[in-house]
C-alpha cells in the first residue's frame, strides 16, 4: 500500500469566469475568491503588468520619442528656407491702417470676418460684442455678454448668427436680426457648456456646428439646434488656447494649440488625435492653418512664431528675431500662404516672409498689446484687435 | 516675457555707460542718456531700424526696469535725456500687487519731504485726496507710518537716497500710472493662473503688515493639473508607435509643394500683387467686390479652377458650370451626389435620419432616380451605415464618388470646349 496524497478539489463557478471549473482560494485585497485554474494565472500576470511602474512606462514613452525623432531626422534633409533662395524676394511692403474702428469699451479680445468680406464680430473684456461693418465703420449690432473677458467671438457661415463667450465658460449663439425692434439678447441660444473659460470657438462650414476650445484642456463639436455634444477631444495636458479647422471641403480636422507648448491635429469623426508637435517653449497662443491645409503656423509666449508641415510631421521654420522679447498673440496668413501676419504682445505686428523666414516689415500704430489678427476672406485686407480698444483694418 | 527682460537688464549693467554728470550745483547719480540706450540695442540685438529700438526702450521702460529721472511718464527718447535701471526689488518679475496702504503711505511721506522737486503732480495729489477720504479711519496709522519711513530715509546717503527716490517713484509709476498712459501691469485672465506667486500674497512694499487684507478681485481660476496617469502614458506609447509607422515625406520634397502652392497663388493675393481694379480697402471703390459677385467669372477666376479639383468645388460659379457641363453629359448625378452629402453633415442632428434616408433613396436604393456608380465593397459599407443613420453614413462613398469625379469627370470639364472657351474669354450664348 503506498501512500497516496489527495488534493482535495473543489468543484464549482469560477468568480471570475464563470466556467465550472476545479477552483483554487484567491485573495484579492483580503476577499477570498475561488479562481480556476486559468485565472489564477491571468491574474498572475495581471499583477505584473500593474507593478509595471509609471517610470518604466515613461521610460518607454521616452525611448519611442527618441526613436520618431530619429526616424523624422533622416528625412530632415533640407531646409525651407535654403530651397527659397530661388524664390524671387518680396519687394517693399506699404501697409497702412485703412480704418479704425472704435466703440469698444475696455480691451478687445477676439474678432472674426464674415464671409462678405467687410463684415466683423469682435468682442471685448467688459462683456460687448459688436458686429460691424468695417468698410463703412457702422456698428450694425451690439449685444451685451453676462460676463467679462469674452475672449472669443466668431461669425457663422451664412452671415446670419454669431457665437461668443468666455468666463461663463459656455459657448452662446445669437443670431443676428435687422428687426430693430428685436433685443438680440432675448433669442440667445446657449450651446457648450466647459468645466472652464471659453478660450476660441469656430463654426464648421454650417451654421448648425460649433468647434470649441477651452480652458480645461479640452475640445470640443456641438450641434447648434438641440446642444448636443457630437465628439470632444481630450488629450492636451492644460488649457487649450486657440484653434483651426482646416481649410479643405473634404476636411474633417483642425489643430489646436495649448499651454501645455503642443499643437495637436485632430480628427473631428473620431476624436483622435492624429498628430502632435511640441517644439515650443511657451503656450501656443494661436494657430492657423497654411492655405493648402498641409501646414500650419503658431504664435507663442516665447516670442517666436513657427510652421509645421503634417506632411512631413515637423517643424519646418522658426520665424523670430533677437529683437522680439514679447509674446505672440495672434497669427494668419495671406491669401498665397506667402506672408505671416503675427500681432505681438510688444503692439506691433510683424510680417514674415514664410519661405524665406524673414521679417518683411514690423507695423506700428496700436497703443496696447495686439490680441487678435485675421485675415480676410478675400485677402484683400487683414484686422488687428487690441488692448488699447480699438480695432485696426490695414491693407 | 519677464525671464527675457530680466536677462536683457543684467547684459546691460555690464554694457552701457553708467556715469555720474555733473549738472549746475549737484551731482546727478548713475545715470544713462537715452542715446546710449538705443546705440546698445541696436548693436546687441541687431536691430537695423533706430525706431524699432526706441519702440523697444520705450516697451522696456513701460514695463519698469529703465525710468527717465525727471518725468512721470515711462517713455524712452533717442537723445540726452537721462534715464536710471530699477533696482530690482521692485521688477516686475517680483509679482508686486501693491495695495493702496502702500500707495497712502508713499504719497504721504511725499509732502512731509521739503524739495521743491518732490512735489506731488496734479494726479497725485487727487490720488493723495481721495485716499484719504477713503482710508480716513486708518489715517493716523498711515501718518506714523509715513513719519517712520521718513526717518529711515533721512539716514541714508544723500547719493543713495537720490537714487533711492527715483527709483521707488518709478515703481509707483508702473503700478499707478499717470491718467492716459498704458497701465503695464494688466494681465491677460488666461494666464493669471501660473503666476510665480500664486497665492497672491500681499507683500507690502514698505514692511507694513495688516490685519485687513482686502481679498483680490480677480477671477478665481482654481483647476487642479491633471496628473498623468499609467493610461495616459499607454495612450501615449500607442500614438507614438502610430506615428513611428507613419509615411512622411521628405523636408526637401515638403518646401518643394510649399513653394510651388505658394508661387501659383501669389497672384491671386491682393496683399502682394495689387487687384484689379483695385484693393476696396484702399481705394473705397467695392468695384472689385461687385465684379465677384457677378455671375460672369473673371478669367483669373476661371483659370483658379482649373488649379485644383478642390477650387472649383469651393467656388459657387464654378460648381454651377461644372454641373452644367455634367448634365449636358447626362452625368451629374455624381455631383449632386457629392453636394448632398456635404449637406447633409451641415444639418442640425434632428434632421440627419431624414436626409440620410432621403439621399439613400434619391441616389443608391435599387431603382434610384439618380443612381450613381458605387464598387460593391463600398456600397456594402453604406448600406450598413444607413442603418444607423449618422452624418458619416456616407463617408465611404462620398470619397469614392469624389476620387471619381476628380480623375474622369473634372479632368474631361478641363479640356473641355465649354471651360476653355471661359478661359479664353470668349463670348458665348448659354442656351437655357
Amino acid at each position: 500500500m503506498c501512500d497516496q496524497t489527495f488534493l482535495v478539489n473543489v468543484f464549482g463557478s469560477c468568480d471570475k469566469c464563470f466556467k465550472q471549473r476545479a477552483l483554487r482560494p484567491v485573495f484579492k485585497k483580503s476577499q477570498q475568491l475561488s479562481y480556476c485554474s486559468t485565472c489564477t494565472e491571468i491574474m498572475a500576470t495581471e499583477g505584473l503588468h500593474e507593478n509595471e511602474t509609471l517610470a518604466s512606462l515613461k521610460s518607454e514613452a521616452e525611448s519611442l520619442k527618441g526613436k520618431l525623432e530619429e526616424e523624422r531626422a533622416k528625412l530632415h534633409d533640407v531646409e525651407l528656407h535654403q530651397v527659397a533662395e530661388r524664390v524671387e524676394a518680396l519687394g517693399q511692403f506699404v501697409m497702412k491702417t485703412r480704418r479704425t474702428l472704435k466703440g469698444h469699451g475696455n480691451k478687445v479680445l477676439c474678432m472674426d470676418w464674415c464671409k462678405d468680406k467687410r463684415r466683423i464680430v469682435s468682442s471685448s473684456q467688459d462683456g460687448k460684442v459688436i458686429v460691424w461693418d468695417s468698410f463703412t465703420t457702422n456698428k450694425e449690432h451690439a449685444v451685451t455678454m453676462p460676463c467679462t473677458w469674452v475672449m472669443a467671438c466668431a461669425y457663422a457661415p451664412s452671415g446670419c448668427a454669431i457665437a461668443c463667450g468666455g468666463l461663463d465658460n459656455k459657448c452662446s449663439v445669437y443670431p443676428l436680426t435687422f428687426d430693430k425692434n428685436e433685443n438680440m439678447a432675448a433669442k440667445k441660444k446657449s450651446v457648450a457648456m466647459h468645466t472652464n473659460y471659453l478660450s476660441a470657438c469656430s463654426f464648421t462650414n454650417s451654421d448648425m456646428q460649433i468647434l470649441t476650445a477651452s480652458g480645461d484642456g479640452t475640445c470640443a463639436l456641438w450641434d447648434v439646434e438641440s446642444g448636443q455634444l457630437l465628439q470632444s477631444f481630450h488629450g492636451h495636458g492644460a488649457d487649450v488656447l486657440c484653434l483651426d479647422l482646416a481649410p479643405s471641403e473634404t476636411g474633417n480636422t483642425f489643430v489646436s494649440g495649448g499651454c501645455d507648448k503642443k499643437a495637436m491635429v485632430w480628427d473631428m469623426r473620431s476624436g483622435q488625435c492624429v498628430q502632435a508637435f511640441e517644439t515650443h517653449e511657451s503656450d501656443i497662443n494661436s494657430v492657423r492653418y497654411y492655405p493648402s491645409g498641409d501646414a500650419f503656423a503658431s504664435g507663442s509666449d516665447d516670442a517666436t512664431c513657427r510652421l509645421y508641415d503634417l506632411r512631413a510631421d515637423r517643424e519646418v521654420a522658426i520665424y523670430s528675431k533677437e529683437s522680439i522679447i514679447f509674446g505672440a498673440s495672434s497669427v494668419d496668413f495671406s491669401l498665397s500662404g506667402r506672408l505671416l501676419f503675427a500681432g505681438y504682445n510688444d503692439y506691433t505686428i510683424n510680417v514674415w516672409d514664410v519661405l524665406k523666414g524673414s521679417r518683411v516689415s514690423i507695423l506700428f500704430g496700436h497703443e496696447n498689446r495686439v490680441s487678435t489678427l485675421r485675415v480676410s476672406p478675400d485677402g484683400t485686407a487683414f484686422c488687428s484687435g487690441s488692448w488699447d480698444h480699438t480695432l485696426r483694418v490695414w491693407a | 516675457i519677464e525671464d527675457i527682460i530680466t536677462k536683457m537688464q543684467d547684459d546691460k549693467t555690464g554694457g552701457v555707460p553708467i556715469r555720474t554728470v555733473k549738472s549746475f550745483l549737484s551731482k546727478i547719480p548713475s545715470v544713462v542718456t537715452g542715446t546710449d540706450i538705443v546705440q546698445w540695442l541696436m548693436k546687441n540685438l541687431s536691430i537695423e531700424d533706430p525706431v524699432e529700438a526706441i519702440h523697444l526702450g520705450s516697451l522696456i521702460a513701460a514695463q519698469g526696469y529703465i525710468f527717465p529721472i525727471s518725468d512721470h511718464v515711462l517713455t524712452m527718447k533717442d537723445d540726452g535725456t537721462f534715464y536710471r535701471f530699477q533696482a530690482p526689488y521692485f521688477w516686475p518679475s517680483n509679482c508686486w500687487e501693491p495695495e493702496n496702504t502702500d500707495y497712502a503711505i508713499y504719497l504721504c511721506k511725499r509732502t512731509m519731504q521739503n524739495k521743491a522737486r518732490l512735489e506731488l503732480a496734479d494726479y497725485e495729489a487727487e490720488n493723495l485726496a481721495r485716499l484719504q477720504r477713503a482710508f480716513a479711519r486708518k489715517w493716523e496709522f498711515i501718518f506714523m507710518q509715513a513719519e517712520a519711513q521718513v526717518k529711515i530715509d533721512r539716514k541714508k546717503d544723500k547719493t543713495e537716497r537720490k537714487i533711492l527716490d527715483s527709483q521707488e517713484r518709478a515703481f509707483w509709476d508702473v503700478h499707478r500710472p499717470v491718467p492716459g498712459c498704458v497701465n503695464t501691469t494688466e494681465m491677460d485672465i488666461r494666464k493669471c493662473r501660473r503666476l510665480k506667486n500664486p497665492q497672491k500674497v500681499k507683500k507690502s512694499v514698505y514692511g507694513v503688515t495688516e490685519e485687513s487684507q482686502a481679498q483680490s478681485p480677480v477671477h478665481v481660476l482654481s483647476q487642479p493639473i491633471r496628473k498623468t496617469t499609467k493610461e495616459d502614458i499607454r495612450k501615449q506609447i500607442t500614438f507614438l508607435n502610430a506615428q513611428i509607422d507613419r509615411h512622411c515625406l521628405k523636408m526637401s520634397k515638403v518646401a518643394e509643394s510649399l513653394i510651388a502652392y505658394t508661387e501659383q497663388y501669389v497672384e491671386y493675393d491682393p496683399l502682394i500683387t495689387p487687384a484689379e481694379p483695385s484693393n476696396p480697402w484702399i481705394s473705397d471703390d467695392v468695384a472689385l467686390w461687385d465684379i465677384e459677385m457677378s455671375k460672369e467669372p473673371s478669367q483669373q477666376r476661371v483659370k483658379r479652377w482649373g488649379f485644383s479639383f478642390d477650387e472649383i468645388l469651393k467656388d459657387q460659379v464654378g460648381r454651377d458650370q461644372f454641373l452644367r457641363f455634367l448634365e449636358s453629359e447626362f452625368s451629374s448625378e455624381n455631383l449632386r451626389f457629392w453636394l448632398a452629402v456635404q449637406d447633409l453633415k451641415k444639418q442640425p442632428l434632428q434632421d440627419v435620419a431624414k436626409r440620410v434616408e432621403e439621399i439613400w433613396q434619391e441616389f443608391l436604393a435599387p431603382g434610384a432616380p439618380s443612381a450613381i456608380n458605387l464598387d460593391s465593397h463600398s456600397y456594402e459599407i453604406t448600406s450598413q451605415n444607413v442603418k444607423d443613420g449618422g452624418r458619416y453614413t456616407f463617408e465611404d462613398a462620398q470619397e469614392h464618388i469624389y476620387k471619381l469625379m476628380k480623375s474622369d469627370s473634372y479632368a474631361r470639364f478641363l479640356r473641355s470646349n465649354a471651360y476653355q472657351d471661359l478661359l479664353l474669354a470668349k463670348k458665348k450664348v448659354w442656351l437655357l
